[in-house]
């Protein structure tokens, strides 16, 4: 089980940093400004030169889709960071405290749990108005409370644990056996949560962006793109398609990521 | 109290804490609501009435109980866009998104159960890869992208099906594989799961010693057992289906609540908004909480808490 999740899990990772040195020699790999545009070459097909043909504004699609994992990446990995940090921290303080903290605090992530995600997201970002910043927000105003159930599960769980009582006993205060002792332990659950949880955020961030709520333009979102490249289907399916395996391919990188760490590191499901 | 009826009584709250988030939602817009519902050249006569009838010219508290009372009572405002009750605009685009819900839930169920079933009864083998990469890929094929590859596939290249809109059942067939891959991936990899540790249970190796048929010992006496966490995983599914509508319903024009949320959202019509987000979340709440109540009453083990 375990020699085949590592083996999983590099191949997820080595497809997750194939994409993110992509995205960062973006301007070495394709030699065209995303943004330049030449209407004269409005929907052209792949050829040399332009190996992934050009958009509906004549611009670089090859360009745009590398530009784009950038965009992809920095948004998942800002939204998850903040997501993590705050829930965790709140969860694993919450559960190591008990009591009417944490009754409390688990009430409110039920509540906030019951409601469909991607719903309050589009809400929230059409209320704070299009940009990559707002997108962040949107994500991760819901993203922590998973995080948050998870860590308080494993610090209850912790809390009555010998070297728990050990450290208390020597004299660790709260924040010292948090960090410690109980991070340590609650890494692998979370990471691996983690790991899914980027890959959902990428969809997201795509899905506002498709929906005009995410990336303005002329940002090279994934997403994005393949709303503008919709209505071209039947003479240009270069323009969906290309922005589409990049994302398609990102997804499959760190579910195979998830998967591998989960074998590894002996997470349940 | 059973943990069933308590589970019930905690929709009450959820629900409150659902409507609280979409009341919030009105007075997060950075400026004034009602001057970009209504442009700045608006009669100053009109911004007063729509402020008045939004609850805007009170304090936060009184319009809070406010909103809440009159959404207990099924009164959500009304449209600025329609010039009617949001209900009556809602329930005349309720019954596309229940339909294309539905059909996704079928399609997924009929996918996805008896392909992970064959896949938990066989590891290792073809049909168990099959139905491996067939949930990965359904992982990774994203709403925003599968449904405008199905449409590029079987509209515009094979001609087979409509590019959008609602009315016949081939309209119904494009959008409700769109929802439903996802879902289906999910059941393949859970029946798999559940199946496999299933059939490795002591009431199956006594079974088979007994001489009891393969197919019976595969659909009576494994299968049965895995049928609770597969219902379970099915309805909350269901509920996240019914969420899920908005990219779907987007790409192929399909005239439900999604859908309106977004044409909502782009005409400014905050009250039609929040009507809708509410009416979407309490769906999902409701469908939710009836699952786990239904598994709480199925599965002997959890009847009594």
């Amino acid at each position: 089980m375990a020699r085949r999740g590592r083996r999983t899990a590099l191949a997820g990772a080595a497809l997750l940093v194939a994409l993110a040195a992509a995205g960062l020699a973006a301007p070495r790999l394709a030699p065209h400004d995303p943004y330049a545009t030449t209407l004269a070459d409005r929907l052209a097909p792949a050829r040399a030169g332009h190996p992934l043909g050009q958009d509906t504004l004549g611009r670089d699609v090859f360009a745009r889709v590398l530009v784009g994992a950038r965009i992809s990446l920095a948004v998942g990995a800002a939204a998850v960071a903040i997501s993590l940090l705050l829930g965790a921290g709140v969860g694993l303080a919450a559960g190591y405290a008990g009591g009417w903290i944490d009754e409390v605090l688990a009430r409110v992530i039920d509540v906030l749990l019951a409601f469909p995600g991607l719903l309050l997201a589009i809400a929230l970002a059409a209320v704070l108005g299009p940009g990559l910043g707002n997108v962040v927000v949107a994500l991760s105003a819901l993203g922590w409370t998973g995080y948050a159930r998870l860590a308080r599960t494993e610090a209850a769980a912790l809390r009555r644990r010998e070297f728990v009582t050990a450290a208390e006993a020597l004299g660790a205060r709260p924040g010292r056996v948090i960090v410690r002792h109980l991070v340590p332990l609650a890494t692998p659950v979370l990471l691996v949560q983690a790991t899914f949880g980027m890959a959902g955020a990428i969809v997201a961030e795509a899905s506002l962006s498709f929906l005009g709520l995410g990336a303005p333009a002329p940002l090279p979102s994934w997403g994005a793109m393949i709303d503008e490249g919709r209505p071209f289907l039947l003479i240009a399916p270069h323009l969906v398609l290309a922005p589409g395996i990049a994302l398609a391919l990102t997804v499959l990188a760190l579910q195979l990521l998830g998967d591998g760490l989960r074998d590894l590191l002996d997470v349940g499901e | 109290m059973s943990l069933a009826g308590r589970r019930l009584l905690l929709l009450v709250p959820t629900l409150v804490g659902v409507a609280t988030l979409v009341f919030a939602f009105l007075h997060l817009v950075p400026g004034d609501p009602v001057e970009i519902m209504l442009g700045e050249s608006a009669a100053p006569a009109d911004v007063a009435t729509l402020r008045h009838e939004l609850g805007l010219d009170r304090p936060l508290a009184v319009e809070y109980v406010r909103f809440l009372g009159r959404a207990a009572c099924g009164d959500l405002g009304r449209s600025i866009a329609y010039r009617m009750p949001v209900t009556r605009v809602i329930a005349s685009r309720y019954p596309a998104t229940l339909e294309l819900a539905a059909a996704a839930f079928l399609i997924a169920l009929v996918a996805g159960v008896p392909l992970g079933v064959a896949a938990g009864v066989a590891p290792g083998s073809a049909v168990d890869r099959i139905a491996r990469g067939a949930s990965l890929l359904g992982a990774c094929l994203p709403t925003v992208w599968l449904g405008p590859l199905l449409v590029l596939l079987f509209a515009i290249r094979l001609g087979w099906l409509p590019v959008s809109g609602r009315g016949t059942f081939a309209n119904l067939v494009l959008p409700a594989t769109t929802l439903g891959l996802g879902m289906a991936a999910v059941l393949i990899r859970l029946t798999r799961a559940t199946m496999l540790s299933a059939l490795r249970a002591a009431h199956v190796r006594t079974a088979r010693a007994k001489g009891v048929p393969e197919w019976r010992v595969v659909l009576v006496h494994a299968l049965r057992n895995a049928a609770a966490p597969i219902a379970t995983v099915a309805g909350l599914q269901a509920g996240a289906l019914l969420a899920g509508t908005v990219i779907t319903e987007t790409i192929f024009a399909w005239p439900g609540l999604g859908r309106l949320v977004i044409q909502a959202i782009d005409a400014r019509d905050y009250p039609l908004v929040q009507g809708c987000v509410l009416v979407i979340g309490a769906s999902y709440v409701a469908v939710n909480t009836l699952t786990d109540v239904a598994h709480r009453l199925l599965d002997p083990r959890l009847r009594d808490g």
